[in-house]
């Protein structure tokens, strides 16, 4: 660690510090404790900035001008009018409103056997073995927006898969951001028991024009031979601040396919920390990006090969408009037991704006020796023969150029499973596409 | 006035010292007429093709092209497919991710637009695109996959000849469509493009083997050398090129 003098405090860290006074009471001693360390651990280190290595190219410290208020709960006749997002899915919807989950929005009847879904406020309260899964995941490193959620969430939802139910209805957490500037802070933990069978959807949305601040952390404990499909959709309001970060604790023989779309928020960061624990197992991170203004999306990754035969496979692309920002960070560990790893990742990203950039930084680290493990990065216009055979058969070329886009960013939306929410991925792409045309 | 009418087409490639390709070349080509254009390797006919299709790496510097007279360098490639101009490719390319009936139906649909016209309702472009598939052979797995996308190149050139039976073009230019057919798909192929010749449609047919124009009857075949037509002559100058070669017209240039 550097001995470095930390540089004067910013307002926003002199906000923060000031909401950490008073951290929510909910929980047992554990997560009182927890609270209380992911406080003191904000209040040494701070926001980070471009010269910590993860956050290079999104030096929060700079980005995250003001600390807002702790938001209020909202009204559930304004967020039921703006809960837009994977409505007609079919998915089993939660909403949670400003942090907190409204259940007159939401979709708690007649759970299938094997389900089990909870408030954070409500499980904390009463405590028992699930919550105490809380907080165990941990990154192996400070990440400045997961000590805010684990120090300032008071709640979210749990949701629990019990060993051998294999849940068909996806279950979808709509966070709905309403009302006057604030920051919300929503914790969520996904529990599969061994076996289980779960399509987990989330989705983010709020008003434009108001710069409001997300911070949302979501735990997937993921038993031995489960399957968890994850779907996220990050549509934010174009002045808003999202942070959020996904942590995966996978058994043996899992089967784990998580993809996130996202063209919401000013600002955006996805921090995903996946620890690979069991054999055999089988995991995809891919994502769509989709950036146009002045936005900035950091999707950052860190996959923990700790053990034999695991197979990992990521893919981003990002479509880049006008002054945007793509970061992309993705980093494979495969530590020395983690033999017979087969590890790939690539990043792609088509730059449409003139002044549009792709930052791309992946990293493999490898202690063991029989691994099959790759990565690639490629950034560039859309292919100009392409355009010019599309253009040739008539088709205009802001059409051509969405075709092409389509068909880009479709690669990493096919990986997705679940019919309809493929369907509404697609759909947003067309829609974001036509919106520029 | 002609239909298609190149009057001393000067072009070169898009530069400060882009070499110059076509150095006056002039052809007239008339509604029901097909004309062959025979020459050797890197004398200029696939960048005709692709000056006369839009494509941006070529700069004209001298001359005229005209479409019913109205002037062609002046319009968007779309337009001019929209006007009726049709390139099928020497070697047409993947298009991953768009599917070949999306890409036939937003071709059909713009240039229709374009022009005027109503949409085609989709029971009509099902039915349009199964006629056409079925005689030149294309199946229906490699309509629903992405444009040309691990097609061979023999479907291709079909895949070509396809989205001109369904676009309908005024003035089909052919380069090359011959090259990598087999003797079977070479038949298909002319069956189709002679289908599709009509008193109202021109063609500009490239090749480098007369072969094919015992199929495709020509009505005038011309030779080009560097970048212009150096001679022109009726179905018959195809056989005396395949007999002799292009020496005389080497020595010529020399
Ligand atoms: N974009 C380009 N950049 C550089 N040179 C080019 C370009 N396009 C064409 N040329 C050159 O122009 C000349 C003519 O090429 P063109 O492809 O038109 O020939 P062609 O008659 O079609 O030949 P072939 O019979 O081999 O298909 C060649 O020397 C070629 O290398
Ligand atoms: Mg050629």
């Amino acid at each position: 660690m550097n001995a470095e003098i930390r540089p004067m405090r910013t307002p926003a860290e002199q906000g923060l510090s000031g909401e950490l006074k008073n951290l929510p009471l909910t929980g047992d001693a554990r997560v009182r404790a927890l609270r209380e360390a992911a406080a003191q651990a904000f209040n040494d280190n701070g926001l980070p900035h471009r010269r910590v290595e993860e956050w290079k190219y999104t030096d929060l410290r700079t980005l995250m001008r003001e600390a807002l208020p702790i938001s209020s709960p909202a009204q559930s006749a304004q967020v039921e009018a703006h809960a837009r997002l994977l409505i007609d899915t079919g998915a089993r919807r939660l909403v949670v409103a400003n942090g907190a989950l409204v259940p007159e929005l939401s979709d708690l009847a007649d759970l299938e056997p094997g389900l089990s879904i909870a408030p954070l406020g409500t499980a904390l309260a009463a405590g028992g073995d699930l919550v105490a899964r809380l907080g165990t995941l941990e990154p192996g490193r400070y990440d400045a927006a997961l000590a805010l959620n684990t120090a300032l969430a008071a709640d979210g939802v749990v949701i629990a898969v019990a060993a051998g139910a294999v849940i068909e209805r996806p279950v979808h957490v709509a966070h709905v951001f309403s009302g006057k500037a604030a920051a919300s802070f929503a914790r969520n933990l996904v529990v599969l028991g061994e076996g289980a069978g779960l399509t987990y959807a989330e989705s983010f949305e709020g008003p434009e024009g108001v710069a409001y601040q997300v911070n949302s952390a979501t735990e997937f404990v993921v038993a031995d031979e489960a399957s968890l499909d994850v779907v996220r959709m990050q549509e934010d309001g174009a002045s808003a601040l999202h942070l959020s970060t996904l942590l995966f604790e996978v058994g043996k023989g899992v089967k784990l396919n998580a993809f996130g779309f996202a063209s919401g928020a000013a600002v955006a960061r996805t921090s995903l920390y996946a620890r690979l624990d069991g054999a055999d197992s089988a995991v995809a991170f891919n994502g769509a990006i989709l950036l146009k203004d002045r936005q900035h999306a950091d999707s950052t990754l860190f996959v923990d090969h700790r053990t034999t035969g695991c197979e990992s496979r990521e893919l981003f692309k990002h479509v880049l408009d006008d002054s945007s920002r793509g970061v992309f960070q993705g980093k494979i560990v495969v530590r020395q037991p983690a033999q017979k790893t087969d590890g790939r990742m690539m990043s792609r990203a088509l730059l449409l704006g003139d002044d549009a950039e792709m930052d791309n930084k992946p990293e493999l680290e490898i202690f063991a020796d029989d691994v099959a493990c790759g990565h690639g990065a490629t950034c560039g216009a859309i292919d100009d023969d392409l355009l010019f055979y599309l253009r040739a058969r008539g088709i205009p070329l802001k059409e051509a150029q969405s075709l092409l886009v389509q068909a880009f960013v479709g690669e990493a939306i096919e990986t997705v499973a679940n019919d309809e929410l493929r369907d509404a991925l697609v759909a947003r792409a067309e829609a974001w596409l036509k919106a520029r045309a | 006035m002609a239909m298609l009418d190149i009057d001393n087409l000067h072009a070169k490639i898009e530069g400060e010292d882009g070499k110059e390709i076509l150095k006056g070349l002039s052809l007239k080509v008339n509604p029901g007429e097909v004309h062959a254009i025979m020459g050797p390797n890197g004398s200029g006919k696939s960048t005709l093709s692709y000056i006369l299709a839009g494509k941006e790496d070529y700069e004209v510097t001298e001359g005229s092209v005209t479409l019913d007279g109205e002037d062609l360098l002046e319009m968007a490639i779309d337009e001019r497919a929209a006007k009726g101009v049709f390139l099928a490719f020497q070697y047409p390319i993947e298009v991953p991710g768009v599917a070949t009936m999306t890409f036939l139906r937003s071709a059909l649909n713009a240039q229709r637009k374009k022009r005027g016209e109503e949409e085609i309702s989709t029971p009509d472009f099902l039915r349009l695109v199964k006629d056409k598939a079925a005689g030149l052979g294309i199946s229906q797995d490699m309509l629903k996959r992405g444009v040309n996308v691990g097609f061979s190149g023999g479907e291709k050139k079909r895949a070509e000849i396809l989205q001109m039976a369904v676009l309908e073009p005024k003035i089909a230019i052919l380069d090359e469509t011959d090259s990598g057919l087999d003797i079977d798909a070479l038949k298909i192929v002319s069956e189709g493009v002679n289908a599709l010749r009509s008193p109202e449609r021109g063609m500009i047919v490239i090749t480098h083997y007369q072969r094919l124009l015992n199929h495709i009857v020509p009505d005038f075949v011309h030779v080009m050398h560097k970048g212009r037509i150096v001679r022109s002559g009726g179905k018959e100058l195809a056989l005396e090129l395949e007999a002799n070669g292009y020496a005389e017209y080497q020595q010529d240039a020399a």
